[in-house]
């Protein structure tokens, strides 16, 4: 019934180092590799397509951050990791759609993987809320606090972008920034 | 926003030596300023790890453009698996259709009485017993009291409450063996005999030979007194087209008399136990006797064929000793079969006068 998914597959210990460098091709490498088995798995089971892309770009995610903080241990196969994630994440999907609440159609081995995903809700409902307030933030509280904090850029590029008069006039308002950012981040 | 400055640049590292230490020993003296610290550590964490999520998902949407999705669908996802899935979300809902329709065909065909309908005529074969509890319903819905007043009048001689089936009999015997169709029987909780003179008596099933539709039925009422002796005998040769019959039947509550000749030696479908007959027999009429004109028994009124006209039948007499001779000991010992005929040479009226004593209307509750 399945069918045998063949394709150019990095070696599990090149995706971790490219992880921990940050490499733009690993990414590229892992999603071309990965994808098709998490699509197959969705489609196969009650979801289409744009399913198979958000479930997928979770379990990259959920992958990313075990590896970032150290705890991805190379006992079991990568390939099996993404998959049980995935998996667990269209179950989790979904029994809140109601869709077929019982089990899913496997297609490969699966592993325990509930604990990383208590972490990974925590860590998405943190990122739901900051984007959220982000937005809420508004323009150009906006940029200044992305470009000071996210995209490291010094102080004297932002007062030129934004064409403050001098440096202390852009440190205040980013300042101000940070403030009502906290306190929007906070209420939520 | 000092101190908020001061958090920054000692978290960043912008600090020189002297200050370092400096806010050390402040951080290390005033907890407020301790947690504050730790605080926007980890709000600024948090912002930062914002940032690489939302970098990561905007380079994987990258990627995603650049491949060919339905490409790959066809890839892994089976063809056959479109019309699965199909069936697979829409199973539950032709099933509780189909069950919904079966319920109504099936609850249709129940209320209006067609499986009832189906057991009396097989195919085009009707088979003439009397359902009268239908008519007593609509005789009820006409007149209450009329039927109080038939209770009253009858209350005298058995039980008054209608059967549920009617057919006709005859007497085998002077002794009260009657011999009938088992149709009329089948499934009878208890069943009774109406005489011509409108007494009941008390009958049981005795033997049945269901494959040539013969049951005999013994009065078993200890008000029947012994009839005269048989006027009629039975025939056993098979009779010759042509030949003038009648009947005498109970399809109401009356005798009613019929007349005809065969018109076939084989019955329905080419049934070799029966005769066809040309002649009028109505619901009811199961059961009764087949006289030729000499006032030989000939046969046993059994059915007749839907939208056909004329096409009756009845069992043979010789299948009917042949039935009793394969009876058990005890009804066989009973049942004498009557050698001597007294109706020879009578008109018409005269043999039906001396025949009505032994034709019986049975009533099947």
């Amino acid at each position: 019934m399945s069918k045998e998914i063949k394709r150019s597959v990095p070696t599990d210990s090149e995706v971790i180092l490219g992880i921990l460098n940050g490499s733009k091709d690993i990414l590229e490498k892992v999603y071309k590799a990965y994808f098709p088995m998490i699509l197959q798995l969705i489609v196969m089971n009650n979801g289409n397509e744009d399913d198979a892309k958000d479930i997928f770009q979770e379990s990259v995610l959920v992958l990313y951050d075990k590896v970032k903080s150290g705890n991805f241990e190379l006992n079991s196969k990568l390939k099996t990791f993404i998959y049980s994630v995935a998996r667990r994440l269209w179950l989790k999907r979904l029994s809140q759609l109601s869709r077929n609440a019982g089990n899913v159609k496997d297609f490969e081995d699966v592993l325990p993987v509930e604990h990383d995903l208590e972490r990974h809700e925590e860590k998405d409902k943190q990122f739901k809320q900051m984007e959220k307030a982000l937005v809420h933030l508004g323009e150009p509280c906006k940029t200044i606090i992305e470009d000071f904090y996210i995209n490291n850029k010094s102080m004297q590029e932002i007062c030129e972008k934004f064409g403050y008069t001098n440096a202390d006039n852009a440190k205040n308002q980013k300042y101000k920034c940070l403030q009502r950012l906290k306190k929007i981040f906070f209420q939520a | 926003m000092k101190i908020t400055e001061q958090i920054e640049a000692y978290l960043r590292g912008e600090m020189t030596e002297k200050e370092r230490a400096e806010f050390e020993e402040l951080r290390a003296n005033d907890p407020l300023i301790d947690q504050q610290v730790v605080a926007h550590q980890t709000f600024i964490e948090q912002l930062k790890d914002y940032g690489t999520r939302h970098m990561l998902l905007s380079e994987m949407n990258a990627i995603h453009e650049t491949l060919d999705i339905p490409a790959i669908k066809d890839e892994v996802v089976p063809k056959s698996f479109v019309i699965r899935k199909l069936w697979n979300k829409y199973r539950m809902n032709a099933a509780v259709a189909a069950s919904v329709a079966l319920l109504a065909v099936f609850g249709t065909l129940t209320s209006t009485g067609y499986f009832s309908k189906r057991n009396a005529l097989v195919s085009g074969y009707n088979a003439l017993r009397r359902e009268m509890s239908k008519e007593v319903d609509r005789k009820i819905q006409r007149s209450k009291k009329e039927l109080m007043q038939n209770i009253k009048a009858h209350s005298m001689q058995g039980p008054v409450s209608p059967g549920e089936f009617s057919g006709t009999g005859f007497a085998l015997t002077s002794s009260g063996y009657i011999v009938t169709n088992n149709h009329v029987i089948e499934g009878a909780d208890s069943i009774y005999v109406q005489d011509n003179n409108g007494n009941s008596y008390k009958a049981r099933k005795v033997y049945a030979q269901p494959q040539y539709d013969i049951a005999v039925l013994q009065i078993t009422d200890n008000n029947f007194t012994s009839l005269k002796s048989l006027p009629y005998t039975f025939k056993k040769s098979t009779a010759d087209l042509g030949e003038n019959v009648y009947t005498l039947g109970f399809p109401r509550d009356e005798f009613v008399l019929g007349m005809g000749y065969v018109s076939s030696r084989t019955g329905y479908k080419g049934d070799t136990v029966q005769y066809q007959i040309d002649i009028r027999v109505n619901s009811g009429n199961s059961g009764s006797p087949l006289l030729d004109t000499k006032g030989n028994v000939l046969g046993i009124i059994s059915g007749k064929e839907n939208n056909v006209d004329g096409a009756s039948f009845a069992v043979k007499s010789k299948y009917l000793i042949e039935a009793l001779e394969a009876a058990p000991a005890e009804v066989r010992n009973d049942v004498v079969i009557n050698k001597k005929n007294s109706l020879l040479g009578l008109s018409r009226q005269d043999q039906i006068r001396k025949i009505q004593d032994y034709v019986f209307m049975v009533k099947v509750y």
